[in-house]
């Protein structure tokens, strides 16, 4: 069929017949080149439905105009063909990517990004984020079985920061705890460069048969189409382009364009949609109504199906009056999907839908051809190609220039920094505890129903997340973990990316988990300043080159750009998420030591380095210096050593060197319910000759295990076997002091409980003043 | 099915209770729709935890008008056993099965922890002896702190009725109450999770005296095997 060039009919709401101006376009974000590139598509002036349906596809949330090349780099499958964790759905295939789990499961898993929104209104923009990834995943026909999330805030001294942290884990805990899916907790950062943009990314996975995945596809001409959850209203209007622009004072008068959430009828959503699905043959395609909405969920369908779509708005069920198409187009309220069904079997539809008291409302059919047609009133309101809108955004490869600051990053010398003197390390080390960064997070954790489904394993603070698959019915463990330190990726967006994957890789490994795949979430600044856009593209290419040599593949993700208020952008936020599979129960590890008399043992060498540590920030307020050396050979063995060793059940607890170093690793590992207490002993102060560096240094593929006495030289000896570096620290004690000597000198004498108290009461204190 | 786990549309907790009766401690369970009639063959009924209808109006005001819960109060006066966990007693308390009501915790926030909990000699069934002197159970709700009027109050102290108690109060309950029965002592209520205790990779496994407690007449009729 050919475009129709003849205008449209008027639309039967007179206020959408106005001329489209420059002025408009703009309003709408779009560029006039990409306007002219509608025209020319078209062969016609499209009309304000029209321009407004075209402005959410092509904004940057739906259509990653400034990110689509880079993503490429990503390898979207694994080179080794037998291992396990084979990509099912891939990146950008469907409505989330799916791993296989082994014995015919997959897994469906994806994170995605609700900043903006919960800048504006932290409870409902939170609680949303949460509700629209767990549609990304029933959507593919699994049933969700963990959650959890990446925040980033400013500093918790703000009373406006401690409004947003209030409120997001607030929104969180409401959605998810209604929902009834385990929230895992997940990573929480505090700094100064997200004060007014924090990030807010929700992850969800779910399990599913091989056979049980879904296509978000409109196929088989005739096939009834359905809409089926609660009615549209006017909220969340244009949401998919708020996103896509940077946040400002006014930003708040766009409340409107943030979405209210409903966990209950998400909660019916979900469990009509699954027990649809579980009806051979009757579903052809299901996409939710997320972004853009309506709008969103037709053309994906008919393009992805190669087929072309007609809907009637009169039939979409509505809870404001007088909506007209421009309004039931764009509007994002939530819990809502677009559903194809085999033709002749809309009444078995209609009744799991009626038992689950939610609408189903029959608004039209796949259709020959490729165009997206939307009636309203009796009058053709949109008539557009579908893959148009899809396939056709822009592309932009934006210009690059690197930040000043990374020059002056690699300039930085470790000599400005005086030495540490042995009596001072215990008032560092309780600085770094009370860092909201590296404090307990129970604040947060114990808001979330991390219990429910009965899966909980690993309970949120340890290095992983693990849930076991009991729901399924299989006897195996899903872990997860996110990580990203901004400092690092500010400091060499390159490294720092790389840091973030292995970091996230090596919590896996420490936790027994063997990792299969990544979702990852890019947070980053606004791409049309050469400055953030070079900081995007050196992170994207860092952790490409990650993935690859892991031979972990990414599956899917988000990207949210235009993070800037006031002051500029936010630091570069890589969000990477990684699921790993536990196979056994013996081998599920934690980072907190249960007994005393148990051998510490520090793998991968003495930390040497200190730049871009929390020490720095902590100690000299100061975002300085190299990253830590990224050496993924270390890394591989390290991880393998961990792995390999967990599973001949050899190690007690594992916990990786992170934020707050050698030190904070060891007093967290005695912060469980055991109240030990440990003598630890070093030789000497390790390549760097400083104190600071090797305590609070960051050096990258380190862990700390903890094994039984009997076991402690085969440990060692299988270490040195392996090229691995291995330091004997000491022991846990029945005691409450954490001694340490560092070459026959005594550098630290605290009590566990003092540490534990400050750790523990860091945020709730914070979070008491007003 | 010898029980029956009530599902609601919001019901989240429906699956964890069913796989606990049935998987764990093998005893035939089933779902039961809230529209449905409850099958002849129940011997006891779980009202599961979640979030029925939304916890809209207050948490178990609109489940108590689902068409089951005509079943379940006559299933309850013919000395059913029914145990309604977390929302499940909310459930049971809006609906009058038991006395009292659950407001919005002290703290305002939900709390999701490990709890502490002190056994109190209630009847045959629940004490210490069956149970121990305390037993670490999940608690997970932003609704768990027990109200009752001080006539009330008195006359479930006075006549044994509560089962459990928290050790410390999470919630602001009245008596530190977690868990009651009513004066028949068929009918159970608590805010803690015991199916959520009851597998080895569970915190602890303090639900599996509980839960056995409570189903304890189908046990003796048919000893079920334990497969932990």
């Amino acid at each position: 069929m050919e475009t129709p060039t003849v205008p449209l009919p008027p639309n039967p709401d007179a206020r959408l017949n106005v001329e489209i101006t420059p002025e408009l376009i703009a309003q709408h974000g779009l560029l006039p080149e990409e306007y002219d590139q509608i025209l020319k598509i078209l062969g016609r002036t499209p009309n304000l439905t029209e321009l407004g349906i075209f402005s959410v596809m092509w904004s940057e949330h739906c259509a990653y105009k400034n990110t689509r090349k880079l993503l490429k780099l990503f390898p979207t499958e694994k080179k080794d063909k037998n291992a396990i964790g084979q990509v099912l759905v891939k990146a950008g295939e469907e409505n989330a990517g799916v791993i296989d789990v082994g014995e015919g499961w997959g897994v469906a898993f994806k994170i995605e990004s609700h900043n903006h929104p919960s800048a504006i209104e932290p409870f409902e923009g939170a609680a949303t984020g949460v509700g629209g990834i767990v549609r990304d995943i029933f959507t593919m026909g699994a049933r969700p079985v963990l959650l959890t999330n990446s925040l980033r805030f400013g500093s918790l001294e703000s009373r406006q920061v401690k409004r947003l942290f209030r409120g997001v884990v607030s929104g969180i805990s409401h959605y998810g705890n209604c929902l009834g899916i385990p929230n895992m907790g997940g990573d929480v950062y505090f700094d100064d460069c997200y004060e007014g943009n924090p990030l807010v990314n929700a992850l969800c996975a779910g399990i599913l048969r091989h056979e049980e995945i879904q296509k978000g596809a409109a196929t088989g001409v005739g096939n009834p189409v359905y809409y089926v959850g609660p009615g549209t209203g006017r909220d969340g209007l244009g949401g998919a382009s708020f996103a896509s622009r940077e946040l400002t004072e006014e930003s708040a008068e766009d409340r409107p364009a943030v979405q209210k959430g409903d966990p209950f009828m998400e909660k019916l959503l979900l469990e009509a949609c699954l027990e649809m699905m579980s009806i051979p043959g009757l579903v052809v395609g299901i996409q939710d109504m997320g972004a853009a909405g309506l709008t969103c969920s037709t053309c994906e369908t008919a393009s992805r199906g190669n087929a072309g779509i007609e809907i009637d708005l009169d039939l979409v069920p509505q809870r404001e009056s007088g909506m007209n198409s421009y309004e039931i187009m764009l509007s994002e309220s939530q819990e809502r999907m677009l559903v194809i069904v085999t033709k002749g079997r809309e009444r078995e539809l209609e009744q799991v839908f009626e038992k689950w008291d939610l609408h189903a409302a029959h608004i039209g059919e796949v259709k020959q051809g490729d165009r997206m047609v939307v009636r309203h009133k009796g009058v053709v309101v949109a008539d557009l190609p579908a893959k148009s809108l899809t396939d056709e955004a822009p592309v932009y490869d934006q210009p690059t220039s690197e930040p000043a600051h990374l020059a002056q990053a690699r300039e930085w010398k470790v000599d400005t920094i005086p030495e540490l003197a042995a009596d001072k390390v215990e008032t560092a080390l309780l600085g770094l505890l009370q860092h909201p960064t590296i404090a307990s997070k129970q604040w947060v954790w114990k808001q979330y129903d991390h219990m429910v489904m009965s899966g909980c394993t690993v309970e949120p603070g340890s290095d992983a997340g693990v849930v076991k698959l009991s729901i399924a019915g299989i006897n195996k463990f899903l872990a997860i973990a996110n990580d990203c330190n901004n400092r690092f990726c500010y400091l060499d967006p390159y490294a720092g990316a790389q840091i973030a994957f292995a970091e996230c890789m090596r919590n896996l490994a420490c936790s027994g988990a063997r990792a299969l795949a990544v979702t990852d979430n890019l947070n980053f600044g606004n791409p049309n300043k050469p400055e953030a856009y070079h900081m995007l593209k050196e992170c994207v290419k860092g952790l490409a080159d990650a993935c690859s040599h892991f031979d972990v593949p990414v599956v899917g993700g988000n990207v949210s750009l235009y993070n800037e208020h006031g002051e500029g952008a936010i630091d570069p936020t890589p969000v990477v998420s990684m699921v790993g599979l536990i196979d056994h129960a013996d081998w599920v590890t934690r980072s907190c030591v249960r007994e005393s008399g148990v051998e510490l043992i520090l793998l991968g060498g003495l930390p040497h380095e200190l730049g871009g540590s929390y020490y720095l920030q902590t100690e000299f307020g100061q975002k300085e210096g190299t990253c830590p050396i990224v050496d993924f050979g270390a890394e591989k063995n390290l991880q393998h050593f961990l792995i390999s060793q967990i599973e001949d059940g050899k190690i007690h607890a594992a916990h990786d060197l992170s934020e707050g170093g050698l030190l904070v690793c060891l007093a967290e590992m005695l912060f469980g319910e055991g109240k030990l207490g440990a003598s630890v002993a070093l030789p000497d102060l390790g390549l760097s000759g400083r104190l600071d560096a090797l305590l609070f240094g960051e050096s990258q593929a380190r862990a700390v295990i903890a094994v039984k006495s009997p076991d402690k030289e085969a440990v060692l000896q299988v270490a040195q076997s392996t090229g691995l570096s291995a330091h004997y620290l000491g022991q846990t004690k029945e005691s409450d002091e954490l001694r340490m000597e560092v070459a026959n000198l005594s550098v630290l004498n605290a009590k566990v409980s003092d540490l534990k108290n400050a750790w523990e009461s860091a945020i709730p204190l914070q979070m008491q003043t007003a | 099915m010898k029980v029956a786990v009530i599902q609601f549309p919001g019901s989240n907790c429906d699956w964890d209770a069913e796989h606990s009766v049935q998987d764990v401690i093998g005893l035939p369970a089933g779902r039961v729709w809230h529209k449905n009639q409850l099958p002849n063959d129940v011997e006891a009924i779980i009202v599961p935890g979640g979030f029925s209808f939304g916890d809209y109006l207050r948490c178990g005001a609109i489940a108590r008008f689902s068409p089951i819960m005509s079943d379940i109060k006559r299933f309850a006066e013919n000395g059913g056993q029914v145990l309604g966990i977390c929302n499940g007693f909310q459930i049971l308390c809006e609906s009058g099965l038991l006395p009292g009501a659950l407001v919005r915790n002290d703290c305002m926030e939900f709390r999701c922890l490990n709890q502490s909990l002190k056994v109190e000699d209630s009847n045959n069934r629940f004490n210490r002896n069956a149970l121990g002197d305390s037993l670490n159970l999940p608690i997970a709700h932003g609704e768990g702190n027990y109200r009752a009027d001080d006539d009330v109050l008195a006359d479930l102290e006075a006549n044994q009725q509560v089962l459990l108690r928290y050790q410390p109060n999470p919630n602001g309950s009245l008596n530190d109450i977690a868990g009651i029965r009513n004066l028949v002592g068929n009918v159970y209520g608590m805010m803690p999770h015991p199916e959520r205790a009851v597998e080895n990779h569970h915190p602890c496994l303090d639900g599996l005296p509980l839960l056995r407690a409570f189903l304890q007449p189908l046990l003796v009729s048919s000893p079920a095997e334990l497969s932990t």
